[in-house]
C-alpha cells in the first residue's frame, strides 16, 4: 500500500486561491498552514486578514478569520486575543498594509508585547491596487507612483520593518526570510514556526518577515523576479534573526 | 430599593458597562470624556475585565472590532475630535454587524473645537460618519441617571440586533454629578454562534468581514442591513413627551439642552403659554410619528440645540410644511440659558419670528 507523502494541509481549505501565477502568496500561506498543522493548534487559531493583496486569505486558510480594515490587523488580532487568551491569534500583512498606513498598530502590538504572531509579506510594492510604491520599494524602483524611480530626497529609504521592530522590548522574535528557493523555504517555515511556538507559549510579540515577488507588477516573470528579488532585496533587506531569546524556566 | 448615590454622568456610565456585562474597553485619552477611561481603567480589572489604552482612537476601535468579533461586551469612549477618528472603523463594524457601544461625549467643533459641551455631532452620529449605508442605534440620555438605564439598554440593543449603539452625550451630562441608583449585575447569556472562538471542534469557520467583492452579493448584503433598520425603525423608537395634550408651541431638544428647554417651558406655562416638549430619547431610529402626530395639533415648534441646526432637519421632516419650524442654537461649547429659550418661546408665542 503506498504511503502518502504529499497532502493539503488541514489548515488551507480546498479552494483555488485568486493569486496571479508565479506569486509567492500561495507558497507563505501553505507554510503558515503547515505549522498550524503541526503544532496541532488549528483548533484555536484565529487569523486576521489584511487589506491587500492578501485581503481573501480568510477564504483560504480553515481557521476563523476576522478581515480587519487596511492596516489595522495588530488592533483587531490585540481585541481578539484580549477576550481568548487561550487562542493562537495571527495576523498575515502585505508591506502596504504594514509598513505605511498600519505602522501605528505593528509598532504598538509590538511595543505591548501582544501575544500574537504576524506574518509580513515584502514584496516591495503595492499589488492589489497595481503596483504603486510602497514604503519598502527599493531606490530607482519604478512602480505606477515613482514612475521616474523611487527618489531617495522626497521619498527617503525604504523601511526595515523587522529592523526597527527587533528594538521593541515587547519583541520576542523578529526574523526576515524569503522563499526564492527551496532551502529558503525550509528556513522560512522553521521561522514561521518559531513565532506560533513563542504565541503558543504566551511570550509575547513575534514577526516573520517574508521576502516575496510581484511578477505582475514587477512586470517580468516569475523567474526574473526570483531574480530580482536576489540581486535587488537581499542586499537591501538581508535574512536572518533579528530578535530571539529564549525566556528562563 | 437601592440606594442612591451621587455620581458624575462619565463614572456612572463606567458602572452601568461593568453592569451590564462589559468586560473589554478599548479607548484613547481626550476631554471631556477623560472620566470614562479613567473610571474602566481603574474598574475592570476589579471584576476580572480587560482595559487597554491604544495608542490612537483608529487603533482602539479596531480593537474593539477584533473584540465584538470575538464575542464580547465591549465599549469604547471618545469625544468629538476623537470620535470623527473612530468612523473607519465604525462602518466596518456595522458592515460586519459587530454588537458594541460607543460612546461620544461630544464637545464643541469642527476641528479641534472647544471643550466644552456641543450637540454638533448629531449628522455624524445619526446620518452614517462613516461611509456607505449603515445606521447606528444613537441613544440621548439627559441626566445621570437615564445614562445609567440607556447604557444597559444599548448592549442589550446591541446584541439583540448585531449593531454599533452610539452613546451620544456631551460634556454637561458627562460631568455633571446627580444622585444614581444601580441595578443589579445583568446577567447576559446572548448566544454568538458566529464569533470567532477558533474552531473548538466546529467543521465550518466563522468569519467576521464586510467584504463582498461580487457587486449583487454585496447588494443583498446591504438589502439585508436595511432590512434590519427597517426593524430597528418599527420597534426601538423612544422619546419622552411633556404637556403636548394642550401644547400650542411644542419644544424639541434632547440631552442636555432638553433639560433646559423643561426649565424655559415650565416658566413658560406659569405664565399661561400653552407650551410642551417632545425629547428624542432615540435620535436614530427618530421619533417622526409622534412628531408628525403633535403637528396635527400644535401652532409651531421650537428646535433647541446646541448646534447651528442638525436634528431640526428631521423636526422638518417629520412636522411638513404646514407649521413652522423654529431653531435656536448655540454653538462652539455655549450651553443656552434658561431665559434665552424663554425669550424665544415668548417670542413665538407672541407671534414674532
Amino acid at each position: 500500500m503506498a504511503e502518502k507523502v504529499f497532502a493539503r494541509p488541514a489548515s488551507l481549505k480546498d479552494v483555488p486561491t485568486h493569486y496571479c501565477p508565479g506569486c509567492h502568496h500561495g507558497i507563505i500561506h501553505r507554510l503558515v498552514a503547515e505549522v498550524i498543522d503541526e503544532l496541532g493548534v488549528q483548533d484555536k487559531a484565529i487569523g486576521v486578514a489584511p487589506v491587500g493583496c492578501s485581503v481573501l486569505c480568510y477564504e483560504y486558510f480553515n481557521v476563523d478569520m476576522q478581515e480587519a480594515a487596511h492596516g489595522r490587523a495588530p488592533a483587531v488580532a490585540t481585541g481578539i486575543k484580549r477576550v481568548h487568551p487561550d487562542t493562537v491569534v495571527f495576523t498575515y500583512q502585505g508591506d502596504g498594509d504594514l509598513a505605511s498606513i498600519g505602522a501605528a498598530e505593528i509598532v504598538h502590538a509590538a511595543a505591548r508585547g501582544e501575544k500574537i504572531t504576524t506574518i509580513f509579506v515584502n514584496n516591495a510594492i503595492y499589488g492589489m491596487t497595481g503596483g504603486q510604491m510602497a514604503p519598502t520599494s527599493l531606490i530607482g524602483q519604478i512602480t505606477t507612483t515613482s514612475p521616474y524611480g523611487r527618489k531617495e530626497e522626497s521619498c527617503g529609504k525604504p523601511i526595515r520593518m523587522s529592523e526597527m521592530l527587533s528594538t521593541l522590548d515587547g519583541a520576542k522574535f523578529i526574523a526576515r526570510v524569503a522563499v526564492n528557493n527551496p532551502a529558503n523555504m525550509a528556513k522560512a517555515k522553521a521561522a514561521i514556526k518559531k513565532a506560533f511556538e513563542i504565541n503558543i507559549k504566551g511570550e509575547g510579540f513575534a514577526m516573520v518577515e517574508v521576502l516575496s515577488i510581484c511578477p505582475t507588477n514587477w512586470g517580468m516573470s516569475p523567474i526574473e523576479s526570483v531574480t530580482w528579488l536576489e540581486k535587488n532585496m537581499l542586499p537591501y533587506y538581508p535574512l536572518g534573526t533579528f530578535k530571539t531569546e529564549e525566556v528562563a524556566k | 430599593m437601592a440606594e442612591k448615590i451621587l455620581m458624575k454622568g462619565n463614572e456612572a456610565l463606567g458602572e452601568a458597562a461593568v453592569i451590564a456585562g462589559c468586560r473589554h474597553y478599548f479607548g484613547y485619552p481626550i476631554t471631556p470624556q477623560s472620566e470614562l477611561i479613567e473610571y474602566m481603567a481603574k474598574r475592570l480589572p476589579q471584576v476580572g475585565g480587560v482595559f487597554l489604552q491604544g495608542e490612537s482612537e483608529v487603533a482602539s476601535i479596531n480593537m474593539v472590532y477584533g473584540a465584538a468579533g470575538a464575542g464580547a461586551r465591549v465599549m469604547t469612549s471618545s469625544s468629538s475630535p476623537g470620535f470623527s477618528l473612530k468612523q473607519e472603523g465604525v462602518s466596518y463594524i456595522a458592515g460586519a454587524e459587530l454588537p458594541c457601544v460607543l460612546v461620544n461625549v461630544q464637545r464643541g467643533g469642527p476641528g479641534l473645537g472647544s471643550i466644552q459641551p456641543g450637540q454638533a455631532d448629531y449628522f455624524q452620529a445619526t446620518k452614517g460618519g462613516g461611509h456607505g449605508d449603515y445606521r447606528n442605534i444613537v441613544l440621548a440620555p439627559n441626566s445621570v441617571q437615564e445614562i445609567v438605564d440607556t447604557t444597559i439598554l444599548a448592549f442589550d440593543l446591541a446584541d439583540q440586533y448585531r449593531n454599533p449603539v452610539v452613546i451620544l452625550t456631551d460634556g454637561a451630562i458627562g460631568q455633571m454629578m446627580e444622585p444614581v441608583e444601580m441595578r443589579e449585575p445583568v446577567a447576559s447569556n446572548v448566544e454568538k454562534p458566529w464569533a470567532t472562538t477558533g474552531l473548538k471542534g466546529r467543521t465550518e469557520t466563522n468569519i467576521v468581514n464586510s467584504l463582498f467583492l461580487q457587486p449583487d452579493v454585496c447588494e443583498k448584503h446591504n438589502q439585508h442591513l436595511q432590512a434590519k433598520y427597517n426593524l430597528i425603525t418599527k420597534n426601538e423608537v423612544r422619546y419622552e413627551a411633556i404637556h403636548l395634550e394642550d401644547a400650542e408651541l411644542v419644544l424639541v431638544a434632547y440631552g442636555i439642552t432638553s433639560r433646559i428647554a423643561i426649565s424655559a417651558m415650565e416658566k413658560a406655562r406659569k405664565e399661561g403659554i400653552k407650551v410642551g416638549l417632545l425629547r428624542p430619547i432615540t435620535l436614530w431610529p427618530f421619533p417622526y410619528q409622534p412628531l408628525e402626530e403633535a403637528a396635527a395639533k400644535a401652532k409651531a415648534f421650537l428646535t433647541i440645540e446646541m448646534s447651528a441646526g442638525q436634528m431640526v432637519e428631521d423636526v422638518r421632516l417629520a412636522v411638513g410644511k404646514d407649521k413652522p419650524v423654529h431653531f435656536y442654537g448655540r454653538t462652539g461649547g455655549m450651553i443656552p440659558s434658561t431665559e434665552e429659550i424663554y425669550n424665544q418661546i415668548v417670542t413665538i408665542a407672541k407671534g414674532g419670528k
